[in-house]
């Protein structure tokens, strides 16, 4: 039996999670086939066509799409659902909102955020934040999943599958799309990005970001946030790291006047390198910092940016 | 309208728990309970709601043990109408709850169920979108903001790019996100008169739901622990070490 991967797009670019969540699809058995639906997304699924390990791809190209709302997505994938033992997709806000509609559908159980695959019916997942690890192991004969992009690998982009266009199937009529508010950033994004510079409720106001913006910009990175710093309105509620927000694993990770709680550490203790900048040596935060600064942001901050300009960047 | 609001007793998001040393789960023994944070906004949704003259009762319902009774009580405090236990010492799944909240909203016939994106334990993030498709109702998650429109409510939800606005049918399924509100704090006096207020015991027997467990949980283990780090005297040492030691700029 197969694995269906529904993809992960803005209509325009398949995302880096899918690349990702792809290598886990391809250890969850039979064949993998990748499913985009959306409007005018002819082009993401000519680049899942070439993710590999993937067989088929399947092209669901009509406007009830555009958006992923959860009741047409579902609508769409029950009515796929035959030939399948596995259904899944990213860990995304989206996958995350039609994901259980599409399981209970099909009356079987969703593993949340699959960490890893330790064969076709047994994965690792995350709960209590992260502070303990479940391994559990689902028999029956359907199973939906979502994948934590940032614990797998991106699946080269080797492959030439073929792209079969299906038509789209009723939707449910119950919700409709009026609007959004995306924001705006020239930077990488948040939970793809090699470097992560967040900021905490040290930061005071968001008129203190640039100075984190500044450090980013020189490294190339995403800029992130506490919950302390999105509840405080600092920054736009996309910028979360945690438990509850996003979960983020690049190669250095730099905590700003974050204390670390076990909540935010939930999304950043996975990153290869964590620096923290922190005017109190007690913090919890660097009880995981590779390497912990012990300062008043609003001096390490600049002079950081100036060490950083000393060695070129 | 009336709304309904499941809420779920769960080990305080303070506590730091420990695994069982036979790896059969967390060690619950003499840890602080409370209610799921995001149940919390849920009830406070819900209540403000009513104080706003636009619902007219709050159910709230709770499917655990007989301790989830305290839980139910904080949200009566907060100024939910009544409750309901469904009382079961099983661990329940996402799937087996939201059939018994599926017969629990046959019974109760709210308008709106209002739910917590996420229970802080299990981390699954499945119940509310599971009992909108067991109900064939739509669903708004994560949701930041709910405002009702004639017949249809405007959900404003937390998206990864930032915010979403979606117009929903009624009845529908909201589930709570961080930003949805603060929850209060109960009063002396509303503490007081919450343990008036009527709380029906059910058990899963009565909703002649399906919810035996079907996942089996081979193990939990410890995650791997991050070895301890140095701290660093200056910036021009954590330059210095970042880019000759850890080699990451
Ligand atoms: C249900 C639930 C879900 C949650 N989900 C998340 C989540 O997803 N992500 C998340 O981050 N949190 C989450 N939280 C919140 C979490 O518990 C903490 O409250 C939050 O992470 C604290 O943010 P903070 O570290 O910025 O603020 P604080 O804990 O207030 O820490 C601020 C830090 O800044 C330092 N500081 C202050 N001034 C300076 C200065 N001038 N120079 C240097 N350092 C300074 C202080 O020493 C302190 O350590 C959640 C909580 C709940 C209940
Ligand atoms: N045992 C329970 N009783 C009542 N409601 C629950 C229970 N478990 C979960 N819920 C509801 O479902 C939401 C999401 O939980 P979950 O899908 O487990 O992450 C919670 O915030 C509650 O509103």
């Amino acid at each position: 039996m197969n694995t269906l991967l529904i993809a992960e797009h803005n209509n325009q670019n398949l995302s880096e999670s899918t690349v990702k969540s792809a290598t886990a699809a391809a250890q969850m058995g039979g064949e993998l086939h990748v499913l985009v639906a959306g409007a005018g997304c002819a082009g993401v699924a000519d680049e899942a066509a070439k993710l590999d390990g993937v067989a088929k791809v399947l092209l669901a190209d009509d406007a009830q799409y555009e958006k992923h709302l959860a009741e047409p997505m579902s609508a769409l994938v029950v009515g796929l659902a035959d030939g399948y033992a596995t259904i899944a997709t990213p860990a995304s806000t989206n996958g995350k909102n039609f994901m259980p509609r599409i399981a209970a559908l099909l009356d079987c159980s969703q593993i949340s955020d699959v960490t890893a695959v330790l064969d076709a019916n047994t994965f690792e997942r995350p709960i209590y934040a992260g502070n303990a690890i479940q391994t559990v192991r689902v028999s029956e004969a359907k199973k939906a999943v979502t994948i934590r992009p940032t614990a797998f690998a991106a699946a080269a982009l080797t492959g030439s599958a073929g792209v079969d266009a299906i038509g789209a199937s009723d939707n449910p009529g119950v919700s409709e799309f009026v609007s959004e508010e995306l924001t705006k950033s020239d930077r990488p994004e948040l939970t793809g990005a090699k470097v992560v510079v967040s900021g905490g409720r040290g930061m005071q106001s968001g008129e203190n970001f640039p100075m984190l913006e500044k450090i980013a910009d020189k490294l190339g990175a995403a800029v992130g946030a506490s919950r302390a710093a999105v509840d405080a309105g600092f920054v736009p509620n996309d910028y979360q790291v945690g438990q509850t927000g996003k979960v983020v694993a690049p190669e250095l990770y730099i905590a700003v006047g974050i204390s670390g709680a076990i909540q935010h550490l939930a999304g950043m203790k996975d990153s290869k390198v964590i620096v923290a900048i922190n005017k109190d040596e007690e913090a919890p935060i660097f009880q995981v910092a590779d390497y912990g600064l012990v300062a008043d942001l609003f001096t390490a901050v600049p002079e950081l940016e100036e060490e950083l300009g000393k060695v070129g960047l | 309208m009336k709304i309904l609001v499941p809420v779920k007793r769960v080990v305080d998001y303070n506590v730091k728990i420990r695994v069982k040393p036979d790896q059969t789960g967390v060690d619950l023994a003499n840890v602080k309970m409370s209610m799921n944070p995001f149940c919390e906004i849920a009830i406070e949704e819900a209540v403000r709601l009513q104080e706003a003259g636009t619902a007219t009762e709050v159910v709230v319902v709770s499917v655990g043990p007989t301790q989830a009774q305290e839980t139910i009580r904080t949200a009566l405090a907060m100024g939910a109408d009544r409750g309901i236990l469904v009382q079961t010492d099983d661990e329940m799944e996402p799937l087996g709850l939201a059939k018994i909240l599926k017969g629990v909203v046959e019974e109760e016939k709210p308008d709106m169920v209002i739910l917590g994106k996420q229970a802080i334990d299990g981390d699954n993030n499945q119940t509310g979108q599971m009992l909108a498709a067991l109900l064939g109702w739509s669903q708004g998650t994560f949701a930041s903001e709910i405002s009702l429109d004639g017949d249809s409510l405007n959900v404003t939800r937390e998206i990864d790019g930032g915010l979403q606005t979606i117009k929903l049918a009624m009845p529908a399924i909201v589930t709570a996100d961080l930003r949805l509100n603060e929850p209060r704090y109960a009063s002396l006096p509303n503490i007081m008169k919450a343990k008036k207020k009527p709380i029906d015991e059910k058990t899963v027997a009565d909703y002649s739901a399906d919810a035996a467990p079907r996942l089996e949980i081979v193990k939990v283990t410890e995650p791997p622990v991050r070895e301890a780090g140095i701290v660093v005297e200056s910036v021009n040492e954590l330059v210095d070490k970042l880019k000759n030691e850890a080699g990451v700029i």
